[in-house]
């Protein structure tokens, strides 16, 4: 029950709010958008601790936020003063030209940060990061002991395994997955491309390049894969698949380490959630870059505020990420990028994932857009109604038109 | 009515509607002639926790004035309209060129979304709309024949379909369906077939979103008869009785000839809707199997690099739709207005 | 009162009672359902391995020594004060459906009454205007609504909300009202009345059963609404569906889905006392005898 914790937190918090009051700031105006899940939420919930003297704290953290925030930071002044993004999302705000260089603030309150927490483009400071997120290996450690198979660290050993647990008897669909048509599976096409060795854009334009023999290859994987999957798995989000796996019916999974910590709740059976255990994420086809992308979390100051506003609002926002935030229940919500951070066991995925090289996931200006394009025009393929080569140039095709249309082509 | 009078009374509605969907509409309709500037690229170091690299980045100062003189974007006229994520009047004439069988012809045009969505929605507009109609009619009957003290109860337990909220609605329904759910696993008892499931292939998912779609605007319908029932005049009913006309009869020639403003305006509202089809594609996350246009316009401007050109487009094609699928209904509405003489 | 005042025979009175029930299982077997499943754990509930655990309980029993647990309940209501939402959703509701009824009785009676051709044309356009899918119209909202500082609001919402919903219940009112003999309010006029005392004294009486009908669906789209509410208002003044859909959220947190549960089948209650109370005047109207010869 993560949000009865949130509260108590809260409610410890209103009663030591004149403390905070302002975090520093003896005036201006701190408003929040972000999206909703329970480390931001933390963090959100961290800022409000602030209001109090001349500053005022707002949050709107919902899963709407995408389509309120751009528009919330265009006006002047802007509605929104600080915008909590992820490495995919603070391109729309970058796009727009709504954010502004925080090199002034951080070298004046930014002490407590550490160097890779700063999101620099070009040397400006555009971000401040907070937690990281990667997607890895699940796995039922006593199916696999049973049958004396280790945990894969490739792709191709994954399908071994699922072979033998299916031949065993033991699961019919041992393999879970996040493919449900649209975000997800393009997700776990950017995934496996990756470990393949491609490249989404030719150098420096675009130009999308997906049409090769490493989407090809990417394709026919996530289709092997895919036969160990519960039929339905074209409409498996990140929920569905972690309810599967809390139901004791999958026992690999490529999973994200954010969702990990619920897998082993006291609601799950025991027999289920002791026996989970994760890895870091697996290789594919050879390659040596993990079939995976890293992600951050972080919060961005808008461009079309007053100074004061903006110095209250960074303020506040360093208050929700100092390190004393920090404890026994905030620690397992997220891998913190903050400084004294105790790792916690269901954080070594993630941990495994930076350390193999993993690839943050691409921060272009038009990913997005191939993104979105891949959700919609690969599941013909999943399905067999058409070649991978198809589905790719149908993928190619419609970003084309998409990008046409936004002027980046 | 005269002119005047007419004025006054209508007045407060007209300026509603004008402020909030004609003027939203206009910029709608304008926006989809317009595409977005030329962005000018840059490559940036960019540095975040995992490592730094190379990538591309907007310039905004080298287009900064030219977004200030035309803040709508450049003219495209009607580019967006006819590429590929739309009516694709250069891919479909290929296909047809190139074709091999109609049916050949047919299946590649399902290779472009527009197509595909048109495909879907069109089946379940031509399904589900009169299945709602008839269905509304029957239980608004039924319903009207009980007892009075069964009435209340019954219009309240055939309104939830309806009224408990798709959000969550979508979700138990969507476990119940699931192979290993209630319906689900009833469903494989009845076939005798343990591999059935709703949500795998393309064919059963259409009749799940079609069954739901009835499921759901069926209380509509019966609520909006059932209303139109209580104003029946007796005198014309008893008078068919006397005529010896049977209660099918009576229905026939007397109840439904009666209701046929109503049957008309529900068919009007159904028609529209069931062409918006969107909340139990999302909810069911069929978008594999299923899309709609009202879908392909969330899925353009819910993503993280928002295509308001592209969506604008497709609303203003779905209300091009719409009327043209409303012009048999129209067409008797305006012949109302107009009886021969 | 029945429409057949005759006899029924028995065949078609059992046909009649089986349909009913057959329509009441469809209809109201999931809310049922969900309303049993409100005191379960989530992964009772939503069980993808034996769907017979949402009867018994078993994951319940486990957490919370009992097969029955408040603790959807008790996490909505008290911990996430859903009573707030609830409130906000009142005061949307009471006054959408108030505005919007108020105007589109007026027009739709308008447009029923007046034969000239304009109000034939005025009808296609309302038509045209709801043809606009809702998403397209709130992401044209939100740029002036910054601007002017209204966003987030409750009356923002309400006038939204009323707005969008006009063509449809003023199609509806009309349609209703074309139900009504125009000799009722003529014969008025005919006796010296103008047109709005025609309206006033003949037309209010008899137009309730269509008035609380199109009432019904403003308000069910006020209760229900998402596309608006959920990128309109801001986190304080969320009514009760998107607060729902934040007990959820994207990632569907673990215990917060049965909050949304339980606030789904509170959020029901209201409605059930709402069609109960409106039902006489559902069924009032002209079998009252108001048309004679």
């Amino acid at each position: 029950m993560f949000l009865r914790k949130i509260a108590t937190v809260v409610a410890l918090t209103t009663l030591a709010s004149s403390a905070w009051a302002g975090c520093g700031a003896s005036d201006g105006r701190v408003s929040i958008v972000g999206n909703e899940f329970p480390a931001i939420q933390t963090v959100g919930a961290g800022a409000m601790e602030c209001a109090g003297g001349g500053v005022t704290v707002e949050k709107n953290l919902t899963a709407d936020h995408q389509k309120i925030n751009v528009p919330g930071m265009q006006g002047n002044p802007a509605e929104f003063t600080t915008a909590i993004v992820a490495n995919s999302s603070i391109v729309a705000l970058m796009n727009n030209d709504v954010i502004r260089p925080l090199d002034d603030l951080v070298a004046k309150h930014g002490q407590g940060l550490q160097k890779s927490q700063l999101i620099t483009v070009d040397g400006n400071i555009m971000g401040v990061a907070f937690m990281a997120n990667a997607q890895h290996l699940v796995f039922r450690a006593d199916i696999l002991d049973q049958l004396g198979i280790a945990p894969p660290t490739t792709y191709e050993e994954m399908l071994v395994a699922a072979a033998n647990i299916r031949a065993s008897g033991m699961m019919d669909h041992p393999v879970g997955g996040a493919y449900a048509a649209g975000w997800n599976l393009a997700e776990e096409f950017v995934n496996m491309y990756i470990g393949h060795g491609g490249e989404f854009f030719k150098p420096g334009s675009a130009e999308i390049s997906v049409n090769n023999q490493h989407g090809e290859d990417a394709l026919h994987m996530m289709r092997a894969l895919s036969d160990y999957m519960n039929p339905d798995y074209l409409t498996h989000d990140s929920n569905a698949t972690s309810a599967e796996w809390k139901a004791g019916n999958v026992a690999l999974m490529n999973m994200w380490g954010s969702r990990v910590g619920p897998l082993k709740s006291d609601e799950v059976d025991p027999s289920v959630a002791n026996n989970t255990d994760i890895a870091g994420p697996m290789t594919v086809g050879g390659g040596s870059t993990p079939a995976s992308t890293l992600w951050w979390d972080g919060f961005t100051v808008s461009k079309n505020i007053s100074d004061a506003d903006a110095e209250a609002t960074f303020m506040a926002m360093m208050h929700a990420i100092r390190p004393e935030m920090l404890n026994d229940e905030t620690s397992p919500l997220a891998v913190w990028l903050i400084d004294g951070y105790q790792p916690t066991d269901a954080a070594k995925g993630v941990f495994a994932a930076a350390a193999m090289g993993t690839t943050p996931y691409p921060m272009l200006p038009y990913a997005g857009l191939m993104h979105s394009a891949a959700g919609k025009e690969l599941v013909d393929f999943m399905q067999g109604k058409e070649t991978a080569s198809q589905a790719l140039a149908d993928l190619e095709a419609a970003y084309t038109t998409a990008a046409k249309e936004k002027g980046y082509l | 009515m005269k002119h005047k009078t007419f004025f006054w009374f209508f007045l407060p509605t007209a300026l509603a509607m004008l402020l909030f969907i004609a003027l939203p509409l206009t910029s709608v309709v304008s926006q989809s002639f317009h595409a977005p500037h030329e962005e000018v690229l840059l490559v940036s170091e960019i540095c975040d926790p995992f490592g730094c690299a190379t990538e591309s980045t907007i310039d905004h100062q080298a287009t900064e004035q030219l977004k200030k003189d035309k803040p709508l974007g450049q003219w495209v006229g009607f580019e967006i309209y006819a590429d590929r994520n739309h009516l694709a009047f250069k891919e479909v004439a290929e296909f047809w060129q190139t074709r091999s069988s109609f049916t050949g012809f047919i299946s590649s045009l399902n290779n472009l979304q527009f197509y595909r969505a048109m495909g879907f929605t069109l089946t379940y507009v031509i399904v589900v709309t009169p299945l709602v109609i008839l269905f509304g009619l029957i239980i608004a009957l039924a319903v009207n024949s009980l007892h009075r003290h069964l009435k209340g109860l019954m219009v309240f337990f055939s309104l939830l379909p309806m009224i408990v909220t798709p959000l969550v609605g979508s979700l138990i329904l969507f476990w119940m369906i699931d192979a290993r759910g209630i319906v689900g696993s009833g469903l494989q008892e009845i076939f005798s077939d343990p591999n059935l499931s709703l949500k795998a292939s393309t064919g059963l998912t259409w009749v799940t979103l079609i069954v739901y779609g009835v499921w759901h605007s069926a209380p509509f319908a019966f609520i909006v008869f059932y209303a139109g029932l209580q104003t029946v005049p007796k005198e014309t009913l008893e008078s068919a009785m006397i005529d010896g006309a049977s209660r099918f009869q009576q229905v026939i020639h007397v109840v439904v000839p009666h209701l046929s403003p109503l049957v008309a305006f529900v068919a009007l509202i159904q028609l529209m809707d069931n062409f918006r089809v969107f909340e139990p594609i999302v909810g069911f996350s069929a978008s594999a199997h299923a899309t709609s246009l009202s879908w392909i316009i969330w899925n353009d401007i819910g993503q993280e690099i928002r295509l308001f050109s592209s969506a604008a487009t497709t609303s203003v094609l779905t209300i091009i739709g719409v009327v043209i699928l409303l012009l048999p209904v129209l067409i008797r509405t305006w012949r109302e207005f107009n009886p021969e003489k | 009162m029945t429409s057949n005042q005759i006899k029924r025979p028995l065949g078609l009175q059992l046909l009649i009672y089986g349909f009913v029930l057959l329509w009441l299982i469809l209809a109201a077997f999931p809310f049922f359902w969900t309303m049993w499943g409100s005191f379960k754990v989530e992964l009772d509930f939503f069980s993808k391995g034996d769907w017979t655990h949402a009867i018994s309980g078993v994951r319940t029993q486990a957490v919370y020594g009992e097969s029955f647990t408040g603790a959807g309940y008790e996490g909505a209501w008290i911990q996430e004060e859903f009573w707030r939402a609830f409130s906000n959703t009142a005061i949307v509701c009471f006054f959408t459906v108030l505005t919007s009824l108020t105007i589109a009785t007026l027009g739709g009676y308008a447009l029923s009454r007046s034969g000239f051709r304009y109000s034939f044309w005025l009808l296609i356009i309302a038509l045209v205007f709801r043809a606009l899918p809702p998403i397209t119209l709130v992401s044209g909202y939100l740029p002036p609504f910054y601007a002017w500082n209204i966003w987030g609001l409750l009356p923002t919402t309400i006038i939204v909300l009323v707005a969008i919903n006009q063509p449809f219940t003023l199609w509806m009112l009309h349609s209703f009202f074309q139900t009504i003999p125009k000799e009722l309010d003529e014969s008025a006029k005919v006796d010296g009345c103008t047109q709005f005392q025609a309206f006033r004294y003949v037309i209010i009486p008899v137009m309730w059963p269509g008035v609380i009908t199109a009432g019904l669906f403003s308000f069910l789209l006020a209760y229900n609404d998402f596309a608006v509410t959920a990128v309109l208002l801001s986190q304080d003044n969320q009514t009760m569906v998107p607060k729902i859909a934040s007990f959820m959220g994207t990632t569907q947190t673990e215990g917060n889905v049965m909050f949304a549960v339980a606030a789904v089948v509170s959020s029901i209650i209201p409605l059930f006392l709402l069609v109960l109370f409106f039902q006489r005047q559902l069924v009032s109207g002209l079998t009252a005898g108001a048309v004679k010869g």
